[in-house]
């Protein structure tokens, strides 16, 4: 139990100052690796808090697909941030730190982590989906039974918008493919 | 990425060993974590790595882009037809008690059939918003030299 | 002191959250790079992904797979609906964010630049350049039509070649046409 809270910390407190790193610097290769690093960090303290699916799409979408996506996009644009001007930097900072505070004093009402007794865990859709799926499925990961068959509506959603961002991507960037010893056939 | 030995090698020792993963997890999503999400990105990942490694030709060539454009809706057509054929067979849509003789072997049928739908056009999906990616630069590259 | 640590550990999870989101808010409102702004949209996403985990964890649970076999009657589950929703949620952000991304190449490509005060001064060129074009335009079409209607002011049917002003002048010295 002791373990589980250390690790929780220490993972925690590695996100806050990768999050920091990542807003200061300005070369931009550097930040696209520490993205990576900030993904795989979550995907470590979402294994620590038991959610396994969750953090096998979150290593291999954050880690995987975003970091190459970004890489990808510093290789075609400039790879450097011009400095921003200071009246905006402090208009920010306010800004921020004002909705901080308030989030920070709507916290102090919130149910302590990993109490047994909350809103959400005392909810009876928690029970119905851990009890019914051996009678009605019988599928023992409960998050693919609930996101295939109770929720299939929503993951069919899903499935259309990364579809449409792929028909999105392939309008904005998508030409034909012309192989380069084509092109220098035709020089000569 | 022809001076790499070391990286060319082990390229070619892991890509086998990750596509058997992404399937693992593609069919073990009942059992195990896993699911269709997981398992498309994890073969896009595959992908990935080969057109890194060994040029976007080669990677093209071997996963041709007019395929994968198929593929991509293909997943979808599979994942909204299981709902409309259980539709058609007297259910409602997505209602997958009505896929079999019983309920619960309808579930699991169900299950399968829309898992692999979405692993299908997530990787098909990625690779094509690599490759387009990708394969930006050397087009406007051409079009200067 | 007792309540005070006993707070800490049981709200540090949603302290950092919060945290976390405000970096990634801040990198968004205060930053010009877009690729940048895209980063801490990414950062502030993950946040709300932990702090929906955290809600839907109890102390000494397991990961929400059913166990078979003897015994297995008294686990503890976390509960998996929370999971079910960021499972959606990390596979619309990527969505959004290759979007995004996309977007900005084509962006560069157009302007030179993705800093958007570049880009808005660079628009701003050019909505002030339509707008003079579009202005000296519509002065000349008011110059021509007042011209024309001039000339109908004085058109009393005689095919006399003659303008307005010669015609004046001369009437005073000849004689009426009969």
């Amino acid at each position: 139990m002791t373990t589980d809270i250390v690790l929780n910390i220490v993972l925690l407190s590695l996100m806050a100052i990768t999050g920091l790193a990542i807003a200061r610097l300005r070369n931009l290769f550097p930040v696209a690796m520490l993205t990576g690093l900030y993904s795989l960090l979550s995907a470590s303290l979402f294994t620590l808090l038991d959610a396994v699916d969750v953090a096998l799409t979150e290593a291999a979408v954050g880690a995987g697909v975003t970091t190459v996506l970004f890489l990808a996009t510093f290789g075609l644009t400039r790879a450097r941030e011009k400095p921003v001007a200071r009246s905006r930097t402090v208009i920010g900072l306010v800004v921020t730190v004002l909705t901080g505070a308030a989030l920070f004093y709507a916290s102090l009402d919130m149910p302590h982590f990993g109490d047994r007794n909350t809103p959400v865990q005392d909810h009876p859709l928690r029970e119905r989906y851990l009890s019914t799926v051996n009678e009605e499925i019988d599928v023992p990961n409960t998050v693919t039974a609930v996101l295939g068959s109770y929720r299939g509506y929503d993951t069919l959603g899903e499935v259309t918008v990364i579809l449409t961002a792929g028909i999105g991507v392939l309008m904005l960037l998508g030409v034909a493919w012309r192989r380069p010893d084509k092109r220098k056939e035709s020089d000569r | 990425m022809r001076e790499h030995t070391v990286l060319r090698v082990i390229t070619k020792l892991l890509i086998a060993p990750i596509i058997i993963f992404a399937l693992y997890v593609q069919f073990h999503g009942d059992y195990s974590p896993g699911g269709g999400f997981q398992a498309g990105v994890v073969f896009a990942a595959a992908i990935i790595l080969y057109a890194l490694i060994f040029g976007l030709a080669e990677a093209r060539r071997a996963v041709s882009p007019d395929v994968l454009r198929i593929t991509a809706a293909l997943g979808v057509l599979l994942f909204a037809g299981t709902g409309v054929y259980a539709m058609l067979e007297g259910g409602n849509f997505l209602d997958y008690d009505y896929l079999a003789h019983d309920a619960i072997h309808g579930q699991q049928y169900g299950l399968l059939l829309v898992e692999f739908g979405v692993g299908l056009t997530v990787v098909s999906t990625i690779t094509s918003i690599f490759y387009v990616f990708a394969g930006r630069g050397r087009r406007t590259n051409e079009h200067e030299t | 002191m007792a309540e005070i640590a006993d707070n800490f550990f049981g709200l540090f999870n949603y302290w950092v959250v919060i945290v976390l989101m405000m970096i990634g808010f801040y990198t968004v409102i205060s930053h010009d790079n877009l690729v940048k702004k895209l980063i801490g949209l990414n950062l502030f996403q993950t946040a709300v992904f932990v702090f929906y985990i955290s809600m839907g964890k109890i102390a000494g649970s397991t990961a929400p797979i059913l166990m078979q076999g003897p015994g297995s009657e008294d686990v503890l589950y976390a509960h998996p609906l929370p999971q079910v929703l960021i499972l959606t949620a990390i596979v619309v952000g990527v969505s959004t964010t290759a979007l995004g991304l996309a977007l900005v190449v084509r962006i560069n490509e157009a302007y030179g630049s993705i800093e958007e005060d570049d880009v808005l001064a660079a628009d701003f060129e050019t909505q002030e350049a339509e707008s003079e074009t579009e202005a000296q335009r519509k002065a000349r079409a008011d110059a021509r039509q007042a011209e024309a209607e001039a000339d109908e002011e004085y058109d009393d049917g005689s095919e006399d070649p003659r303008s307005p002003e010669q015609r004046a002048a001369d009437t005073d010295d000849k004689e009426p046409r009969s």
